[in-house]
């Protein structure tokens, strides 16, 4: 039976999208069957991170609908074995999907896939609802700044409400030079605010936006920082106990990293 | 004396004001209290207080805040109100 997790964030552009592709590229990396379900209908993008938007014919809608069977749906990606997308559709409200839906739809995928990632829309709104109905657990993305930090403080406690019980948190875009300096809060005062678990840190990386330029998930780059981030989570969701921030290809930067971000080896 | 402490104490960094602001506005996005609440407590104290003493309405502040538990492990809301006395009203002498 797979795990349905679901990447939430409350506040848009924290990097809900670009997790989900590159946690998905991740985990079929590591061999197991993985498929990403777009909830964000009416402002798909996960297709364009993931390099897919040209393969669309069936959306989620057309699923639930019954347009079509959900294999038909599931877009195949060819560069990596047993990893799938079920997009979302562009043209419609998010009125067309009910939670109970949602529901039966991670039910289903369960018996074929190991792992089910749903990748949230912004907001707390009828979207969300639909794409935390079928989930197990949450993964929340926040960036180190006052509006995204508050804006996962809600989501965790509407998480709660529906008995998401201990997400984790994943912090991007940190800064190691701004935390240094005193202008960005670092890991330990962002999980002292919202005390929940930590399961990764992802530094600012240019790389993200090169490799979302070329449709290919960062975590695939294994000389990007932010891609070795993204491998360690992965294998944290798969159950393995990884050290955070462990780079090794550049251990001065690292070491210094991680004491600015006052983390002890684990 | 306090604002003489603050004058010789190390410039705070915008790290520390971001945490601080947050700790403060989460409190109220957790317990859903808002100014209208507040202004209700804050009426209901004055009157109160100046059945005692006469109070500077002007300058009395009252907010919601963390503050640690007794034991010292935990942090807990606390509701904490600065209240000036002018002078005591002979009532009770």
């Amino acid at each position: 039976m797979g795990e349905v997790i679901v990447i939430t964030s409350g506040k848009g552009g924290v990097g809900k999208t670009t997790t989900t592709a590159n946690l998905g590229t991740g985990i079929a990396m590591q061999g197991k069957k993985v498929v990403l379900i777009d909830t964000d209908i009416g402002l798909r993008n996960l297709d364009v991170v993931m390099g897919l938007e040209n393969r669309i014919v069936y959306d989620l809608v057309d699923v639930i609908e019954g347009q079509c069977r959900l294999k038909q749906a599931l877009i195949k990606d060819k560069r990596y074995d047993g990893l799938y997308l079920l997009p979302a559709p562009q043209t419609r409200d998010k009125n067309s999907v009910a939670p109970h839906q949602m529901v039966t739809l991670c039910n289903e995928l369960r018996q074929e896939f190991d792992y089910i990632l749903i990748d949230c829309p912004a907001g707390i709104e009828q979207g969300f609802k639909n794409a935390i109905a079928g989930a197990d657990r949450a993964v929340v993305v926040t960036t180190p700044e006052v509006s995204a930090v508050r804006d996962a403080d809600r989501i965790i406690g509407l998480l709660e409400a529906n008995e998401i019980r201990n997400p984790h948190l994943i912090v991007n875009r940190v800064r190691p030079d701004m935390v240094k300096r005193g202008d960005m809060m670092s890991i330990e005062d962002i999980i002292d605010i919202l005390a929940i678990g930590l399961i990764g840190v992802i530094p600012d990386d240019e790389n993200i936006i090169i490799s979302t330029n070329r449709g290919e998930p960062v975590v695939s780059d294994s000389k990007s920082l932010a891609g070795q981030a993204y491998r360690n989570i992965t294998r944290r969701i798969m159950g393995e106990e990884v050290p955070l921030m462990n780079f090794n290809t550049s251990d001065g930067f690292l070491a210094k990293m991680k004491k600015l971000f006052g983390i002890k080896p684990a | 004396m306090i604002e003489l402490f603050k004058f010789f104490k190390k410039k705070e960094t915008s790290k520390d004001v971001a945490k601080e602001r947050l700790k403060l506005v989460l409190i109220h996005d957790r317990s859903n209290v808002s100014p209208q609440f507040l202004e209700m407590v804050k009426s209901e104290i004055i009157k109160v207080i100046q059945n005692y003493m006469e109070i500077d309405e002007d300058a009395l502040d009252i907010q919601l805040t963390r503050t640690n538990s007794d034991d010292g492990e935990r942090i807990v809301p606390a509701l904490v109100a600065n209240i000036p006395i002018k002078g005591m009203k002979n009532i009770g002498r």
